[in-house]
């Protein structure tokens, strides 16, 4: 649906985008993820043809960004950072007025807005002037107008910023529904969204592509895959001490408490837990929490993009 | 060119939104009274030859403030991006916010129309002469409006795009008011067809002349298509 092929963009003297290459299918919702700076809202702004590249192709579904332009924007719907609106127009006027704009036929008009609104949940501020909506409103009557013309591909710059929980929870929900039928890119530094709501992720930084995979797949390469997390109450110093000659076992971290301490195991390969929890209990301690955790992609993020440009795969 | 009048009807009403557009019909409609009734008490002569002339020096100084918001607010605010990344083109932006603001110079006019019906009332004015006065208006009033939305596309900041466009308007009129002190033949001529004080002139005498409408008419479509130009160059940046 969207193919993106050695994009650069270079404002004066600053590339912001260098050489990016990427595929998004039909049906998938891609997470796009990066510090701030790393080149994501422009590489966003190129694909809905806000902007050209310097050089590179990128194309949606099959039309050029640069060459057939209307083509593509008709295909998008694209909410950008900070969601701009009228605030001199009301919520219901505005959709309308989007609608229109983007082509949407007088005797869908009506359907198409009420659809949006209440896909976004904003039917009860319907008559609201926009300006004096809150944070959280505002982004959901930018949302439904990318929705208001239920285009084929959605680009949403960091669509869950300034809700409130609640708000998060749905928009993601909303989102994750939206991925069965469309083709969404969402850009975040918000790493548990990603996790949740994303089939495939990519990750970039300095306006290069360090990762690309599912979380699964990104979590699974990066050394220091999984760990176990341990709490057991007992003399600290003997504990790690037996811990480490458990075999299986790279290495052992301790942290104590009051009383108890909690441990870091990494395994070599494997799990080691059932020989963890034997150990343990053969030595007349209390074992009080074990359990398994994968990287995260945060510590994959945090991990890539601090490394000075190295960890390109 | 679909688009245009959707872009036209949202920018219309945001006209009206804004205390700005009441404020300027107010001052623009106190100024032409007190004019008109000047110089109708003043000359004793059933003609708006002199008020019309005012009423042009009048939009050099009110049509940058009705232009100033057009592009230069969409830049600030950021909702040129969601503007853009609709399915229109850039022609269809500048067309929309132009003919809002034509729409609105015109509705601003319009009461002054009551003076003719005084002008009626007191004497026997020349309608032909009158009418052609205000078709000379409403397009002195396009050439300003497309320097103001020219210089709206180029900036961010509102006030620099109404102080910018007032100096050029100011020095288009210059050039027109130097031309007559102008010794030298051709330097006159040159200067004279420049500004658009002597075009506006002839409207005035009651006189259509196609050069003085084609002089008004490319005057406003160069500034569009730079306008248009500016625009896509903000993309480029």
């Amino acid at each position: 649906m969207i193919a993106v092929d050695n994009l650069t963009k270079r404002y004066a003297g600053v590339t912001a985008v260098d050489g990016i290459s990427f595929r998004v299918g039909a049906g998938e919702i891609l997470g796009f993820l990066g510090p701030n700076g790393a080149g994501k809202t422009t590489t966003m702004r190129i694909l809905t043809c806000f902007m050209p590249a310097t050089s590179g192709a990128a194309s949606v579904g099959g039309y050029d960004v640069f060459d057939q332009s209307l083509q593509v924007r008709r295909l998008v719907g694209y909410m950008p950072e900070n969601v701009p609106l009228y605030t001199d127009m009301r919520v219901r006027e505005y959709l309308d007025y989007r609608a229109k704009l983007k082509e949407v036929p007088r005797s869908k008009r009506r359907k198409a807005v009420d659809d949006a609104l209440e896909r976004c949940w904003i039917t009860d501020v319907s008559t609201r002037v926009i300006g004096q909506l809150s944070k959280g409103y505002r982004q959901r009557v930018g949302l439904a107008d990318t929705l208001v013309h239920d285009p084929k591909v959605l680009i949403l710059d960091e669509p869950t910023i300034g809700l409130d929980p609640n708000q998060v929870r749905r928009v993601r929900e909303l989102i994750r529904n939206l991925g069965e039928d469309h083709t969404v890119i969402l850009s975040t530094h918000i790493l548990p969204e990603v996790e949740m709501t994303c089939s495939r992720v990519i990750i970039i930084h300095n306006g290069r592509l360090v990762a690309e995979g599912t979380p699964g797949d990104l979590a699974a390469a990066r050394d220091g895959g999984s760990f176990v997390r341990m709490e057991v109450r007992g003399p600290a110093r003997q504990i790690e001490d037996t811990l480490r000659k458990v075999p299986g076992v790279a290495k052992v971290s301790c942290d104590e408490a009051a009383g108890s301490c909690r441990l870091i195991v990494t395994p070599k390969e494997g799990d080691p837990r059932t020989e963890l929890a034997r150990v343990v209990v053969n030595s007349g301690w209390d074992l009080l929490e074990m359990h398994q955790e994968g990287a995260s992609l945060e510590d994959i993020f945090v991990q890539i993009t601090t490394e000075d440009r190295g960890g390109k795969e | 060119m679909r688009s245009v009048p959707t872009l036209f009807v949202r920018e219309w009403k945001s006209f009206f939104f804004s205390p700005t557009a009441y404020i300027v019909i107010t001052v623009f409609l106190a100024l032409a009274g007190y004019f008109f009734f000047g110089n109708l008490s003043f000359s004793r002569q059933a003609t708006l030859r002199p008020t019309l002339d005012v009423f042009a020096i009048v939009l050099l100084f009110v049509t940058p403030i009705i232009t100033m918001r057009l592009l230069a607010e969409e830049a600030r605010s950021g909702t040129i991006e969601t503007l853009l990344t609709a399915p229109v083109r850039d022609v269809e932006v500048v067309l929309g916010k132009f003919f809002a603001s034509l729409a609105f110079l015109i509705c601003m006019l319009l009461p002054t129309g009551y003076y003719v019906a005084v002008l009626a009332k007191v004497g026997s004015p020349d309608y032909g002469q009158i009418i052609s006065g205000y078709i000379g208006l409403v397009l002195v009033g396009c050439v300003f409006l497309s320097v103001g939305l020219l210089c709206s596309a180029a900036t961010k900041n509102q006030i620099v795009a109404a102080v910018v466009a007032f100096v050029a308007l100011l020095i288009l009129w210059i050039l027109g008011a130097l031309g007559q002190l102008a010794q030298q033949q051709g330097l006159k001529e040159l200067l004279e067809y420049i500004g658009f004080f002597r075009h506006f002139d002839s409207f005035q005498k009651g006189l259509i002349d196609t050069r003085d409408v084609i002089y008004m008419l490319s005057v406003t479509t160069f500034c569009l298509f730079l306008t248009v130009r500016v625009v896509e160059t903000r993309k480029w940046r």
